[in-house]
């Protein structure tokens, strides 16, 4: 558990961290709550020859309501998503996740722009802002662009962030009144899902994302397609593994990933429509 | 009883707060990681990533190069450093196998994660990238890792043996030759059951950690090691490695939790020792969690068959059993040793005629060395006789606690001589499961169940229990020697009263989160009538306590209390006869009460034991022929073991469309005789009980079929937390030991022992309705829905 060497530099704001990783070029990598990076560099699965902390970029943390959507600073702790009362208000679902993100240690060293960033597809918070349609704002040398949570991943742990970007902010649309579900089935309390559903709803509205149900966080168009078109919930359910390609391993093989998912995914949207 | 006949202080049977707690809580207590050892070299070790493969050729030269490094060392180059390779002291048989196995590996490697190559650096980073340098040429072999297809023999790992099987170790007993095969021939109802103990992870929460000090002048050589068993440490390595045994001395700081992982002589140890004598310098070395998964010992791996045979009243007239063990590449300490420690409990809490067949074959396999893991053979014993019976009730169609109850050894047919020959001392297990029984308000839990298992539903109830007897408290030597095990099962202890009647205790157990120097205490201050605080117990380094053998098999308290509590009875002899030449009576006219001698029938003639003290240290005044000093010790082999039992309880809820279990209830009630500390019992039960959980519902080690561990981190091995695990009601019954003047049984093993089939049952039950008669472990969520639709035929 002690990782290779690394230089470490500490960025004030996000133009200086773009600036040091345009520096370092593919060496380095940003290190925000450093719970994911870490544990890859101490089991020497990634040895980067720069860090660039990014954890300290005081201004990038916040929560705030911008009328139509919520605006969330990328440094913003897993803790501070969980117990934000804008968050509740608009974006319950969210924040709901939030809590379950590993434990508490977890939660407050975490950050949710490092969750996406890293785009894991066991990630609770990736796919969450995707049943959500967030947008997610990015900056690079030449400055800031925005990509759409539908858009952003491309694979496992891969996303359209080029090196030299960094992701500064995640915009959540206000959910108004909108029922929703967080499903999230492992085996201990704090491990990351086998599978996990995001719902929310709507009258024939809806948006449903999968957890680990593929490389990257699945979004179940097939699902809130179905609704759309009158479906009724279990039938709509039974879709859930449709645009999934679950993997197989210990805890699941893909045959009960998609069987759990469609559980889930029912559970989920009879939840969210109580 | 001494006990109770001087019981004034009422000291024992109180839920003292453990004294080890404010250290541990606050980060003072140090563990041996914690020590500061100036100019230490680091250590790291090369390990094998093939399970079974030929070492062509290993080229060290860049690691040599990095900064920091000081030396590395190869099997061949450290060969001459042995005097022995490293020891198994319990060769079952004498016929057994035993493949000679050394700190490294020499030309071929048997595990992923054998020993390949050992790094000095004078920083950790440096010993961590000179193994990432090291440059290993392997010719991989085919791995073997399926317990069967090693019984097979049709690929020999150690090829010098000529074959997989370490041992077959026999116990039949029988009333007349043959009358097994003929009670399965007459039996009204039989069983044939095959259950499969998965392989466990122990994981202690501090891994191991090992730090040898050499002295500079004449030889000497300090161990310091996360151990629970520094005395057995001291004899083993001083004759591995060829040292005059009163230059070793161990010692075991804070140690973080064993569970059986820690009671054993480590290829690591071994190298620290040598290479601090080869370079004349501290060597440390500290695990890291993938090496704990993969280097050091694990548990369980067995497959059983067992086959019950009973009359129409279900009374069980014979029992078979067939054992696998799985050894795993190498012997360890006591690794042949592990199934034998069950081989007298297949039949459990139940009285069953001389009609016994009992068979272990033990194999090798390309996979971690096994060795003992909290119940050590018990576990596995008492799960296989706990399913049968549930298993034999549902081909009887009658309720199971019917069953055992048509079975349970009576309380008056004890001390019962069991089929084997031993004695078990005591016990009440109706008394027991009678409490369990009303504790979970069994009658409401069917009642419930009838109405929630219906047709279509998506949440089944289940109950299930587990009446067990442990045999532990190891052990007396005679018996051991009639198992082949190398060493004794005394422990010794010294008692000494300090001139201001302050207690040192000295004992030869090694505590690593039991609480022994609380409990300890709390026996030398009943007996002495002081008070616990000014009783302070030493243990744990072998300089202090010369004598011992330390913490394993829930012997401690019946044995090392035990022992503590008749050094204090010697102390107390003696301080009689000083009393009485100063009282000028005769001995037999004084009694002890409270700290004080006194002569009986005038209380004003009377000496505090803290006078005695003070003139023992003295020596003014002493009878003729009487020794200055206050001071006793006592080596103590107990006459037979200690026999704890009692019956656990559960309710689940299984979700049949995810395949989630939920432990809704648990009740453990157990009979450890008398209690010394209920609290600290209490802590050990609740321990035990979420190990035996953790076999049930979470751990295992998963090998791919190249004999690689997929299970080597934290995130894979599911070891339950505090919110996994459902809140455990304990309770007891107390049948002291007739066998011990502190009417005491272990209890460190009891939960673990309990756990595992009360869960499994109470899924089967649950799923009874679906057709599932058997649940593998770890029952996971998917292994739980599988089974479902299996059952089902397949059939939503
Ligand atoms: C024990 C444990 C349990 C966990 N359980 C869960 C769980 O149940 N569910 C869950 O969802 N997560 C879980 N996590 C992961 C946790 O949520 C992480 O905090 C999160 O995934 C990454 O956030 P971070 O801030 O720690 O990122 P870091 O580890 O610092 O960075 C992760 C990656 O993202 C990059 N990065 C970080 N921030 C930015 C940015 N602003 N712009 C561009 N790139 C960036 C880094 O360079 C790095 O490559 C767990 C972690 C641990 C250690």
């Amino acid at each position: 558990m002690i990782p290779a060497a690394f230089d470490y530099k500490r960025a004030s704001s996000a133009a200086e961290a773009i600036s040091l990783v345009g520096q370092y070029g593919s060496d380095a990598k940003f290190l925000a709550g450093g719970h994911s990076l870490l544990p890859l560099m101490k089991l020497r699965l990634a040895q980067p020859a720069m860090l660039i902390d990014i954890g300290r970029v005081k201004d990038l943390s916040y929560i705030k309501d911008a009328g139509k959507h919520i605006a969330i600073g990328a440094l913003t702790r897993h803790m501070d998503v969980e117990t934000s009362k804008v968050l509740h208000e608009h974006a319950p679902l969210l924040s709901h996740a939030a809590a379950h993100v590993g434990d508490s240690q977890v939660r407050h060293r975490g950050t949710i722009g490092g969750s996406i960033a890293h785009a894991d597809p066991a990630s609770d918070l990736p796919a969450t802002t995707l049943a959500l349609g967030a947008t997610y704002v990015v900056q690079g040398p030449k400055g800031q662009r925005e990509i759409a949570a539908a858009k952003f991943f491309k694979g496992f742990l891969e996303s359209d962030l080029a090196a030299d970007e960094m992701l500064v902010e995640i915009r959540v649309p206000k959910m108004q009144g909108a029922g929703w579900s967080f499903q999230k089935f492992n085996r201990r309390a704090q491990d990351w899902a086998i599978v996990g559903v995001a719902a929310w709803r709507r009258k024939n509205e809806a948006g449903v994302a999968l957890v680990n149900m593929g490389s990257t966080p699945i979004l179940a168009t097939s699902v809130a397609g179905a609704l759309a078109k009158g479906a009724s919930v279990g039938d709509a359910a039974a879709l859930a593994s449709n645009e999934a390609d679950p993997q197989s391993d210990l805890n699941a093989s893909t045959e009960y990933r998609k069987h759990l998912a469609s559980v889930l995914v029912r559970r989920a949207l009879e939840d969210a429509s109580k | 009883m001494t006990i109770t006949e001087n019981k004034t202080t009422n000291v024992i049977g109180t839920r003292l707060l453990r004294r080890e707690d404010p250290p541990l809580l606050t980060g003072e207590a140090k563990f041996t990681n914690d020590l500061n050892i100036p100019g230490a070299l680091h250590l790291a070790v090369l390990r094998s990533p093939f399970a079974h493969a030929k070492i062509k050729s290993i080229n060290v030269s860049a690691a040599l190069k990095i900064a920091g490094v000081v030396a590395v060392y190869t099997g061949k180059d450290l060969q001459t450093t042995w005097a022995s390779p490293m020891p198994c002291a319990w060769p079952v048989t004498t016929d057994m196998k035993n493949p000679a196995h050394y700190p490294l590996a020499i030309d071929k490697v048997n595990y992923v994660g054998d020993g390949v190559a050992a790094v000095l650096a004078t920083n950790e980073t440096a010993s961590r990238d000179a193994l990432d340098a090291i440059d290993v040429e392997y010719e991989a072999l085919q791995a073997v890792v399926d317990l069967e297809d090693a019984l097979s023999d049709k690929n020999i790992i150690h090829k010098d043996l000529g074959t997989n099987k370490s041992y077959t170790w026999p116990l039949l007993v029988e009333e007349t030759p043959g009358c097994v095969e003929e009670a399965f021939k007459k039996a009204k109802y039989k069983v044939k059951e095959r259950y499969v103990q998965q392989r466990l992870i122990p994981m202690a929460m501090e891994p191991r950690a090992i730090a040898a000090v050499p002295q500079p002048f004449g030889g000497d050589i300090t161990l310091y090691s996360a151990t629970q068993i520094p005395h057995i440490l001291k004899v083993m390595t001083a004759l591995t490695l060829g040292i005059p045994e009163h230059q070793v001395r161990v010692v075991a700081p804070s140690v973080g939790g064993g569970f059986g992982s820690k009671l054993n002589v480590y290829a690591e140890e071994l190298l620290c020792m040598a290479l601090a004598r080869k370079h004349n310098a501290p060597v440390r070395w500290v695990e890291e969690r993938s090496e704990n998964a993969q280097a050091t010992i694990q548990g369980r791996g067995q497959i059983q068959h067992i086959e019950l045979a009973a009359d129409e009243k279900g009374k069980i007239t014979a029992v078979r059993v067939r054992i696998i063990g799985d050894m795993g590449a190498y012997l360890q300490l006591v690794t042949p040793g592990v199934p034998i420690l069950g081989a007298f409990l297949y039949a459990g809490v139940y009285d069953i005629p001389k009609a016994y067949d009992f068979s272990c074959t033990s194999v090798f396999t390309n996979l971690t060395p096994t060795d003992a893991y909290r119940g050590a053979g018990r576990p596995e014993a008492t799960y296989a006789i706990e399913s049968a019976i549930e298993a034999l009730a549902r081909e009887m169609k009658i309720d199971s606690f019917e069953l055992r109850k048509r079975n349970y050894i009576k309380k008056e047919q004890f001390p019962y001589t069991a089929f084997s020959g031993l004695v078990y001392d005591s016990g009440d297990h109706l008394s027991a499961a009678e409490k369990a029984a009303k504790l979970t308000d069994i009658a409401g839990v069917r009642a419930q169940q009838k109405k929630q298992n219906v047709p279509g539903a998506t949440k089944l109830l289940g109950v299930g229990m587990t009446s067990y007897f442990e045999m532990c408290g190891l052990a007396p030597s005679r018996v051991l020697a009639s198992l082949n095990y190398s060493a004794g099962g005394w422990e010794a202890a010294t008692v000494r009263v300090l001139p201001t009647n302050k207690v040192q205790v000295i004992t030869g157990t090694s505590p690593h989160g039991q609480g022994h120097e609380t409990s300890w205490a709390m026996i030398a201050a009943e007996k002495l009538g002081v008070a616990p605080e000014d009783v302070d117990v030493l243990h744990s380094d072998t300089a202090i306590s010369a004598l011992g053998l330390d913490t394993y098999g829930s012997r401690s308290l019946p044995v090392g209390g035990v022992a503590i509590a008749m050094a204090c009875d010697k102390v107390i002899e003696k301080a009689k006869t000083i009393a009485a030449h100063q009282l000028e009576c005769a001995a037999e006219d004084l009694q002890f009460v409270g700290g004080t001698f006194s002569v009986k029938g005038s209380p004003d003639r009377a000496l505090p034991l803290a006078a005695i003290a003070f003139g023992a240290f003295t020596a003014h005044n002493l009878p003729e022929g009487c020794e200055p000093n206050l001071e006793a010790q006592v080596s103590y082999d107990p006459p037979n073991f200690s026999w704890p039992f009692g019956t656990h309880m559960c309710v689940v809820e299984v979700d049949t469309e995810t395949g989630a279990v939920e432990i809704l209830k648990y009740i453990a009630v157990d009979d450890c005789g008398n209690q010394i500390n209920p609290l600290i019992v209490e802590g050990q039960v609740h321990g035990g009980v979420v190990q035996g959980i953790a076999q049930a519902l979470f751990e295992e080690a998963v090998y791919d079929s190249d004999g690689n561990l997929k299970t080597s981190t934290l995130a894979e091995y599911l070891v339950p937390a505090a919110c996994d695990v459902p809140p455990i009601t304990t309770a007891h019954t107390t049948t002291p030991s007739p066998t011990n003047q502190l009417g005491v049984k272990g209890i460190g093993e009891a939960g673990t022992i309990g756990a595992a089939p009360t869960v499994i049952n109470a899924i089967i039950d649950a799923l009874s309705s679906l057709g599932v008669k058997s649940m593998a472990m770890p029952a996971s969520p998917q292994t739980v829905w599988k089974t479902i639709q299996a059952a089902r035929g397949g059939k939503k």
